[in-house]
């Protein structure tokens, strides 16, 4: 996993290379935007790479924050590095080691964040002194890339799952905790308190700065992808407020499912993962209209698909697929591009769509997929044979709550032309809702099934 | 190496009035996980089965009381203290942890060393 020195992205090195001569003044804006830049595209290299000499969370976060407020005066003065992961990399594990051996205390800790295979030696880094310049590349390769690391210790089962998706958005991501706090539509003292006790947790239980070893790895494996997943529906159907999507999370999930796909290239639930995401978000600009209003699968405009989205995630799901027992994502990827790929809503290929939900209900029992398989069958086998499937589900009771439920029972009855059940079911699903597109569409469905007479 | 409580929690209606055998098979299955945190590289430092909630007397500032600090359904009913590596070690040690009418906990010992 070496030699990888920032981040994979040597385009984003290259493309500010040109301004890096040094002892010329760089502009104060480029150098900015450089910095920027790094934030957004290295800072989970920078951190996973830091932490691993810091052995703490907090003093690794505090050293690269350091690193990146040291970039804007350096870069300013000897320009822009070639790499700037590399650099800031650099400086944030210096700055960890000289804190670690001047402070006594800090070193007396116990190592926080353990590292099993081989303890960072001393000698693995230059001693103590300045900073590193800006062409400095002997270095890079000995860099490894930490970031899976990092992945999997936030997304660590002892940890409850909302502190992973806090930690993996804060520590991965480097959003600010205000940023995490609005993501979640939780205060900022909140987010903070859950940061903290997760960290808190991560050091005195233990948990292991590590990559998990092959037997566990199918488990750990899926508790990342599902928080990369929880973060992508949260954003794809923000929860609460005025727009339907909260771009700016969609595409931290969208990255970090390329990130871990490019960091275990083998892995084919990592591919699902991606291309499911790709796949759904190739709707974006059509799920609502002009005016904020929700349109369904059967009214969006197919030609305003994101093909290359598309195109992309296809390829993705065939390789997913291959080798047979495919897993929750590479199925649920497999009927996102089914979807996508129909020319319109009525040639969907329902009866192949049926067979894949009944797949993915057999690789992942959820009642919520069974809940989509109840609307395919529907579609497959008519309205009633839908309905039956729904009001199973509705005895069963685990989705009790759950606003789709009573949403996708009101649209077989609609069909079946049972306006005044269709209505109460509307009803039931609109209480279950605060996104605003949300309830707009259900109420206006209600309107249209009681403005008939049965 | 770090040191972690594996705490013991099951119903204990289950072990009420058990049979001879009940108690037989339990104490195998803690001898037989004995053997197998060894085999899993961790040290069983100590532990202990206690008496049921029904013999527990709590203190609460002055106040003394009948029974168990917290009524629940599952009760503290024993321990282990455990040395491993990390979590992930003490975790797949736990899971061998005899409990067939509840489950267990595991919590990190707290180091008072001051060091």
């Amino acid at each position: 996993m070496t030699g990888i020195a920032a981040g994979g992205d040597a385009a984003g090195g290259d493309a500010v290379a040109g301004v890096a001569t040094a002892g010329n003044a760089v502009a104060g804006e480029a150098v900015s935007a450089a910095v920027a830049d790094a934030h957004r595209r290295e800072w989970a290299f920078v951190l996973a790479a830091t932490a691993r000499v810091a052995r703490d969370i907090d003093l690794a976060e505090e050293c690269v924050q350091d690193a990146y407020v040291a970039a804007l005066d350096a870069w300013s003065r000897q320009g822009i590095p070639r790499s700037p992961g590399a650099w800031l990399t650099t400086t944030a594990r210096r700055r960890a080691l000289d804190l670690l051996r001047r402070d006594r205390t800090l070193r007396a800790k116990l190592p926080l964040l353990i590292e099993p295979d081989s303890p960072p030696a001393d000698g693995e880094l230059p001693g103590p002194g300045g900073e590193p310049g800006a062409g400095e590349q002997a270095e890079d390769d000995v860099i490894p890339d930490d970031r899976l690391r990092l992945v999997f210790t936030c997304c660590h089962p002892a940890l409850a799952r909302e502190a992973q998706v806090a930690l993996t958005l804060r520590l991965v991501c480097g959003l600010t905790t205000a940023e995490t706090a609005q993501a979640f539509l939780v205060s900022e003292p909140t987010m903070a308190a859950r940061v903290t006790r997760a960290k808190k947790k991560i050091s005195a239980a233990r948990i292991t700065y590590r990559v998990p070893a092959a037997a566990e790895l199918p488990d750990r494996l899926d508790a990342v992808l599902t928080v990369v997943h929880l973060l992508y529906t949260t954003g794809h159907t923000a929860p609460a407020g005025e727009n339907l999507v909260r771009a700016d999370l969609v595409d931290r999930a969208i990255g970090l499912a390329r990130m871990i796909q490019a960091l275990m290239p083998d892995e084919r639930e990592v591919r699902g993962l991606l291309a499911l995401l790709l796949l759904t978000d190739a709707r974006r600009a059509t799920r609502a209209a002009a005016d904020g209003r929700l349109l369904l699968l059967e009214e969006q405009d197919r030609s305003r698909w994101d093909r290359a989205a598309i195109d992309e995630g296809a390829a993705l799901v065939t390789d997913a697929l291959r080798g047979g027992c495919p897993g929750r994502f590479a199925l649920q990827a497999a009927i996102a591009a089914l979807h996508a790929e129909a020319p319109s809503y009525g040639q969907t290929d329902w009866p192949q769509l049926l067979q894949l939900y009944g797949e993915l209900l057999r690789a992942w029992p959820s009642p919520v997929v069974a809940l989509n398989r109840a609307v395919v069958r529907a579609m497959a086998d008519g309205a009633e044979a839908g309905l039956a499937e729904i009001r199973e589900l509705e005895l069963d009771g685990r989705l009790d709550g759950y606003r789709y439920l009573p949403a996708a029972k009101a649209d077989l009855l609609r069909r079946l032309g049972r306006r005044g059940e269709a209505a109460q079911a509307y009803q039931a699903a609109l209480e279950l809702t605060d996104n605003y597109a949300e309830r707009d569409f259900l109420t206006r469905r209600i309107a249209e099934v009681s403005a008939t007479p049965e | 190496m770090t040191q972690y409580a594996i705490l013991i929690y099951e119903n204990e209606a289950s072990y009420a009035g058990a049979s001879q055998e009940v108690w037989q098979t339990a104490m195998e299955a803690h001898g037989r996980f004995a053997e197998q945190v060894v085999e899993k590289g961790g040290k069983i430092l100590g532990g202990e089965a206690l008496q049921p909630t029904p013999t527990a007397t709590s203190i609460r500032g002055d106040v003394v009381t009948d029974g168990p600090f917290a009524e629940t359904k599952e009760a503290l009913g024993g321990f282990y203290l455990i040395e491993a590596r990390d979590l992930d070690h003490a975790l797949d040690i736990a899971k061998l942890c005899p409990a067939p009418y509840g489950g267990v906990e595991v919590r990190p010992v707290m180091d008072t060393s001051g060091g």
